[in-house]
């Protein structure tokens, strides 16, 4: 899944094309969303527990939770447009959508599009039974850490780790997961929604978060230049995190309420 | 050159575990092709069974079983042990196959010979019917343990240091997909070959009748 997060060098440009060439002069996108009673928004289809299908194919997770609460916000119907991490940025500055869920931040992206306040926590954490004690990176030194292989959290918990740490890399997330469940590695890193996903199968070995090894809060992505969306967002992620909205959806779907301060 | 001592380095490991494999697995399947033929029926049952189970099961379905599995039957083994484990179990099948057919090679004449010369059952098999067995079946043998080598690729998946994860390490890191895996395909074919005619020579200098 970390793949969709890669930043590389092509959608940057393909982004850039699209800016300089096919952007006319338009309205105000809030007073567009307003006319056309609908709000368009990009997720993907195969990022499970954010956005991914259901039993009944239809689109189900945390994202769509989301898009429903926000478009109620606006006053709008909403539609969803299935994006992926190579497209989903011309296809927002090509204002196919208006807006784009589970955008982490980076200084690349934040030449081209815009960002509303975090609306849910993305980080990537040290997993361990309850016993184990270990609050730093530090602390894995002598202990046994799976991961899955060359993904971020791979590269994360390489960078962090002290010498001594034994770092047992698999090919995906069922090797790591069934190698902690086996008890053949002490602890695992992954990212908060592969942790859901372990939880929400009750294993037998209740795997408990240590610590955050990176933190990396998806937010909105939307257009430049349009302060009052972007405010409009802003205040109904404001009051979702207000009137405990956001963090049902948190319980609901990642299985753990919104970190403290969220 | 750091990633090229990781390869060599994997390289190691996987020579060490076909080593490893290779030597427990013959002697497993040296006794279990002895209790095949001096076990009486039960024997022959278990031998049997044990031959079919590993022969009609995947590889890699054995090596998860005997990591991910058996902890849950109160026996866990590191990654290491684990896969060489799975490699012994599996060469050993292969190679009792490849036995019986050097066994039914030799003439039954050998054993009453033996037997004449008032050997011991045991002594019998062997100092008389084995090496000649041996002899008979060595070239295939020696390819069953560089297949061996070769399917041990798949313990990366249970993250063993071995080549292939190595090479799948320096390429997720790297992306030099063909540079790594070139190399890496260059360092299996100098190990295969290599034991090969390291194992084909050996044979030559110390088996009966100079044949393999």
């Amino acid at each position: 899944m970390r793949f969709l997060r890669a930043s590389s060098p092509a959608w940057l440009a393909a982004a850039l094309w699209l800016l300089v060439f096919t952007a006319p002069a338009r309205a105000d996108a809030l007073d567009e969303i307003g006319k056309a009673g609908v709000l368009r928004v990009g997720v993907f289809e195969d990022f499970p527990p954010f956005s991914a299908a259901g039993p009944d194919m239809a689109l189900q997770g945390y994202d769509i939770d989301v898009a429903n609460a926000l478009a109620a916000a606006l006053g709008v119907k909403m539609e969803l447009v299935g994006i992926t991490g190579q497209n989903r940025i011309p296809t927002l500055l090509a204002h196919k959508v208006d807006l784009l869920l589970s955008v982490g931040y980076s200084d690349e992206r934040a030449k081209v599009i815009d960002y509303t306040a975090p609306y849910a926590p993305y980080y990537i954490v040290v997993l361990g039974p309850a016993d184990l004690a270990a609050a730093k990176p530090g602390d894995l030194a002598g202990h046994s850490v799976g991961v899955n292989k060359g993904t971020l959290e791979d590269s994360s918990l390489t960078a962090a780790a002290p010498p001594g740490t034994d770092i047992q890399r698999f090919n995906d997330y069922g090797g790591v997961i069934a190698a902690f469940l086996a008890g053949q590695v002490q602890m695992i890193v992954v990212g908060n929604d592969v942790g859901a996903t372990i939880m929400a199968r009750h294993p037998p070995v209740e795997p408990h978060e240590k610590f955050t090894l990176l933190s990396s809060p998806d937010q909105i992505g939307l257009n430049k230049n349009e302060p009052r969306l972007r405010q409009a967002l802003d205040a109904a992620i404001a009051r979702m995190k207000q009137d405990g909205s956001l963090n049902a959806i948190a319980v609901k779907w990642l299985l753990v309420p919104l970190p403290s301060g969220f | 050159m750091d990633d090229l001592a990781a390869l060599l380095a994997g390289a190691a490991i996987t020579l060490g575990l076909a080593g490893a494999s290779g030597i427990a697995g013959m002697a497993l399947a040296i006794a279990a092709a002895g209790l095949q033929r001096g076990g009486g029926r039960a024997g022959r049952l278990a031998v049997g069974l044990y031959v079919e189970l590993i022969r009609n099961t995947p590889f890699l379905v054995q090596l998860f079983f005997v990591f991910f599995a058996l902890p849950a039957a109160g026996l866990r083994l590191g990654a290491w042990t684990a896969a060489c484990l799975a490699m012994t179990l599996n060469l050993a099948a292969y190679a009792t196959e490849v036995l019986r057919g050097g066994f039914a090679a030799v003439s039954p004449g050998q054993h009453e010979a033996g037997r004449a010369l008032g050997l011991r059952p045991l002594a019998v098999f062997r100092l008389v019917v084995l090496p000649q067995a041996i002899a008979a079946s060595y070239p295939a043998l020696v390819s069953q343990i560089v297949i061996m080598l070769l399917e041990s690729a798949v313990v990366s998946t249970i993250a063993v240091r071995d080549l292939t994860y190595a090479a799948d390490l320096i390429q997720a890191r790297s992306f030099r997909a063909f540079q790594t895996y070139a190399l890496a395909t260059a360092l299996y074919l100098a190990l295969a070959v290599g034991l090969r005619r390291l194992l084909l020579g050996a044979g030559r200098r110390m088996l009966a009748g100079g044949r393999g």
